[in-house]
C-alpha cells in the first residue's frame, strides 16, 4: 500500500500492460521523450523503446486509423489523446469504424484499442482544452466509456481496459492527475470495469458523479454532513454500459438522485440517467431526478471558468432542492 | 523503382496497346507465358460477367444497389494477381476483382448490396479486409496494419514467404480526404510496407478530377517522400508489373509506393448515379476504344496463343459463375433479427443484452399472426 497520484497510477498501469502482453503498444503526440504533456507515460519509452510507445505525426484520425490497423494485426494499441477538444479529428475513425468494425464483420474482427483522453476543465487552459465529450462516445453502440477517478482504479482500470477485447474510451479526470490515493498494487482489482461504486455511503439523498466530479461530490458530501445531510455517492465509473443496478439500490433507499457532471446537461449522461432510474424507481422516487452540469454554451475562457464548472455550491443547492420536494 | 516519371513527357506505363500491341518499357517488364496470359484474360471475363449479373440483379430489385467494376477489370486483376498470399488488401467497396483474387465467392460480395449483412466474409480467411464505404478510411487501417507487419520482423528478411506487404485501394475523389493524406504522413516517416494503389478512373460521382487535384495524382507522391507512378489502369501487364515492383520494394522494407492506375468508370458510379447528367458519351466512347479486355483478347489471338475453344470454354465458365452468383443470390435469406446485437460488443454489455432480450419477447408477443415474423419462415426467403 502507498500514496501515489492518478497520473503516476496510470502511469504504473500501462507498465504492467505493457510488461504482461508484448502485443500492448502506446501510441500519440508527445507520449515518448517528453512522457506525455501530462506526463502520463513517463520513461516507457526508455524501457520498451520507440517500436512500443510510438511518437506519432500531429494527426488524431491517423492515431486511432492506424491504431485499428495494428489492432487487426494482432496488436493492443493504447492511443493518447493529448487533449479532449483533439479528440474530433479522430471521431470518424472512433465512431464509423472503430465502434462498428466487429458488428461489421459478425464477430471475426476484435479491435482491442484504448483511446485515453484527460477530459474536463478546471486548469485554466486555453479553448478546447477542458471539454468533456464522453457523451458522444456513451452514444455510440460498440464502444465501452469508462472514466477514473482515484489512483486505484486508475491503476487497475486501465489495465482492464487494456484487456478488454472490446474498444475503450478511457477518460482521465485531468485536474485530478495530482490527487493523492492509496494504491496497493498487490491486491488486484476489486471490480470489473463495468461497475460503479459506492465511494461514501449515506442515506438521504444519492450523488452520482464520475471523473472529476467524483471528488466534487465527495467534498459536497463532507459539508453537507455537518448540517444533518447524509449524502451517498455513487462513482459510476463506467459510462457504457452503465452500472445501473448498483445505482438503483442506492436510490432505492435514498429515493433521491441528483447527477452530476461537467459536461453540458442537455443530452448528456444525466439526462439518460434520470430516464432510465425515473422508470426503475418511480413508485420509490421523492423528487425527480435533478442534474448539475456545464450549461448549453461552449466551455468559457478560464477566468469564467469557476462559474461554469458544477462545484461544491452547486451540488448542495441540488440536494437542497431534492429535499425540497 | 524510381519516381523519374515525374515530370518525364510520357509517364504512362504501358505494356500492352489498346490494340494489343506488345511495347517496352525501360524500368517495368513482365512477359507471362501464354497459360499465365490466357489465365488473366480469363480473370478479366469473368469479373466483368460477376459484375454485369450484379447490375442486372439490381436492376430486378434483388439488390439495394450495386457499385460496377466496369472499365476497371486490368486495374484491379492485374494488382491483385501481384499479391503474395501472406500479404493483406484494404479494399474501398469496389473491388470485385480484387475479391476474386483472394478466393472470395463473389456471391458473398452481394450480401451487403443486398442488405442482409454488412460485409460478409472473414477477412483473415482472405487477408481481404471487409469492404469500406466511408471514402479513403482503409488508408489508415492498411498503414497501421503496415506498421504491425514492421513489429511482426516481416519486412526485409529476404524470405519470400514471409516478407510481406500491405496495400491499400482508393480512387481518385478518396486522395482529397484528411484521413487519404495522414495516411501518406504516417507510411512516409514510418517506412511502413504498404501500397497506395489509386483507381483514377476520372469521376468522383459526378465531379472530375479537375475538382480533386491541380496536379497529376502519382505527383502528390513525391511530396511526401515516396515514389510515385502512373500506370496505364486498362493495361494488365503494365498493373501487374507496377504493383508487383511496389509490393517488392514494400517486402524489402523500402517503404510505401503511390501507384495511380489511370482508367474510366465506365458505367455509373452505383446503380443509383445517372452520369448522363455530368458528362458526355464521346468520353465514355473514347474510353471504349481502350477497354481492358479487347486488348488482351486480341493479343492471345493475333499471337496465336489461344483458340476459339479456349474463349469459348472461358464464355461457358462465365456463363456458369453468373448463374452461380444469380441463383446464391436468391437464396440469400434474410438475416434473423437477433443478428443486430450479436456481435455488438465481445464481452457482456448489460444494455445491449436488454434491449436484445425485449426484442425477442415483443416479436414473440405477435405469435404467427401477422406483423413480425421469423425470415425463415416466409416462402420466398424473406427477401423482399
Amino acid at each position: 500500500m502507498s500514496q501515489t497520484t492518478i497520473a503516476k497510477a496510470i502511469n504504473a498501469g500501462l507498465r504492467a500492460a505493457m510488461e504482461n502482453d508484448p502485443k500492448v503498444l502506446i501510441m500519440g503526440e508527445d507520449v515518448g521523450k517528453l512522457g506525455g504533456v501530462f506526463r502520463v507515460t513517463d520513461g516507457l519509452q526508455k524501457d520498451f523503446g520507440e517500436d512500443r510507445v510510438i511518437d506519432t505525426p500531429l494527426a488524431e484520425s491517423g492515431i486511432v486509423g492506424t491504431a485499428i490497423g495494428l489492432a487487426l494485426r494482432g496488436y493492443r494499441p493504447v492511443c493518447e489523446i493529448q487533449f479532449d477538444g483533439f479528440i474530433y479529428p479522430a471521431y470518424d475513425q472512433i465512431v464509423s469504424q472503430l465502434a462498428k468494425m466487429g458488428n461489421r464483420s459478425r464477430g471475426a474482427i476484435s479491435l482491442p484499442v484504448v483511446v485515453r483522453v484527460p477530459f474536463g476543465g478546471g486548469i485554466g487552459a486555453v479553448e478546447h482544452h477542458s471539454e468533456s465529450p464522453e457523451a458522444y462516445f456513451a452514444h455510440t453502440a460498440g464502444l465501452r466509456v469508462v472514466a477514473c477517478a482515484n489512483p486505484a482504479d486508475a491503476y487497475w482500470m486501465i489495465q482492464q481496459a487494456i484487456g478488454s477485447d472490446d474498444p475503450v474510451l478511457f477518460f482521465e479526470p485531468k485536474r485530478r492527475y495530482w490527487e493523492k490515493g492509496e494504491l496497493d498494487e498487490g491486491a488486484g482489482a476489486q471490480l470489473g470495469l463495468d461497475k460503479a461504486r459506492v465511494a461514501r455511503a449515506g442515506e438521504d439523498v444519492t450523488v452520482a458523479a464520475y471523473g472529476p466530479m467524483v471528488k466534487t461530490a465527495l467534498d459536497a458530501a463532507a459539508a453537507a454532513e455537518p448540517e444533518g445531510t447524509s449524502l451517498e455517492v455513487v462513482d459510476l465509473r463506467t459510462l457504457s454500459p452503465l452500472d445501473l443496478e448498483t445505482l438503483e439500490a442506492s436510490v432505492q433507499r435514498t429515493r433521491r438522485l441528483v447527477v452530476v457532471h461537467e459536461a453540458p446537461m442537455f443530452l448528456g449522461l444525466g439526462a439518460e440517467i434520470a430516464a432510465r432510474i425515473t422508470e426503475r424507481c418511480f413508485y420509490a422516487l421523492e423528487a425527480p431526478v435533478l442534474r448539475v452540469g456545464g450549461f448549453h454554451a461552449p466551455y468559457p475562457a478560464s477566468r469564467l471558468e469557476e462559474e461554469y464548472l458544477p462545484d461544491l455550491d452547486r451540488v448542495l443547492d441540488a440536494v437542497d432542492r431534492a429535499l425540497a420536494y | 523503382m524510381t519516381d523519374s516519371a515525374v515530370g518525364a513527357p510520357s509517364p504512362l506505363v504501358q505494356l500492352l496497346t489498346p490494340e494489343g500491341e506488345r511495347v517496352e518499357h525501360p524500368e517495368y517488364a513482365f512477359d507471362p507465358d501464354a497459360e499465365t496470359l490466357r489465365g488473366l484474360y480469363r480473370d478479366l471475363v469473368l469479373v466483368r460477367r460477376v459484375d454485369t449479373e450484379a447490375t442486372a440483379l439490381q436492376r430486378q430489385g434483388e439488390l439495394g444497389i450495386w457499385a460496377s467494376l466496369l472499365g476497371q477489370e486490368a486495374a484491379q486483376i492485374g494488382s491483385g494477381r501481384a499479391l503474395m498470399p501472406q500479404d493483406y488488401v484494404f479494399p474501398t467497396y469496389r473491388e470485385h476483382g480484387v475479391a476474386w483474387c483472394r478466393d472470395v465467392d463473389p456471391v458473398t460480395l452481394l450480401g451487403l448490396y443486398r442488405g442482409v449483412n454488412l460485409g460478409g466474409w472473414d477477412p483473415s480467411a482472405h487477408n481481404f479486409h471487409l469492404y469500406t464505404i466511408v471514402i479513403g478510411a482503409q488508408t489508415l487501417h492498411a498503414t497501421g496494419y503496415a506498421m504491425g507487419v514492421q513489429r511482426d520482423g516481416a519486412v526485409g528478411t529476404g524470405d519470400d514467404g514471409r516478407d510481406t506487404a500491405v496495400i491499400a485501394y482508393f480512387g481518385d475523389g478518396a486522395t482529397a480526404q484528411g484521413d487519404v493524406n495522414e495516411s501518406f504522413v504516417y507510411a512516409s516517416v514510418y517506412n511502413a510496407p504498404v501500397v497506395f494503389f489509386c483507381q483514377n478512373n476520372q469521376w468522383a460521382i459526378s465531379e472530375p478530377n479537375e475538382r480533386q487535384t491541380r496536379i497529376p495524382l502519382y505527383q502528390r507522391a513525391r511530396g511526401f517522400g515516396f515514389p510515385g507512378v502512373r500506370v496505364d489502369g486498362n493495361d494488365v501487364l503494365a498493373v501487374y508489373a507496377v504493383t508487383k515492383a511496389a509490393l517488392d520494394r514494400a517486402r524489402r522494407g523500402e517503404g510505401p509506393t503511390f501507384i495511380e492506375a489511370f482508367t474510366y468508370r465506365m458505367g455509373a458510379h452505383t446503380t443509383s448515379d445517372d452520369p448522363t447528367r455530368y458528362r458526355i458519351s464521346a468520353e465514355v466512347e473514347e474510353w471504349k476504344h481502350k477497354d481492358p479486355i479487347a486488348r488482351v483478347t486480341a493479343l492471345l489471338s493475333r499471337g496465336g496463343l489461344a483458340d476459339q475453344g479456349f474463349f469459348d470454354d472461358v464464355e461457358r465458365d462465365a456463363d456458369d459463375l453468373a448463374a452461380h452468383v444469380r441463383q446464391e443470390c436468391l437464396a440469400m435469406r434474410d438475416p434473423d433479427p437477433d443478428d443486430m446485437f450479436k456481435f455488438v460488443y465481445r464481452e457482456p454489455h448489460p444494455l445491449v443484452a436488454q434491449e436484445r432480450a425485449w426484442f425477442a419477447d415483443y416479436s414473440a408477443s405477435f405469435g404467427g399472426a401477422g406483423g413480425v415474423e421469423p425470415a425463415a419462415a416466409t416462402a420466398d426467403g424473406g427477401a423482399r
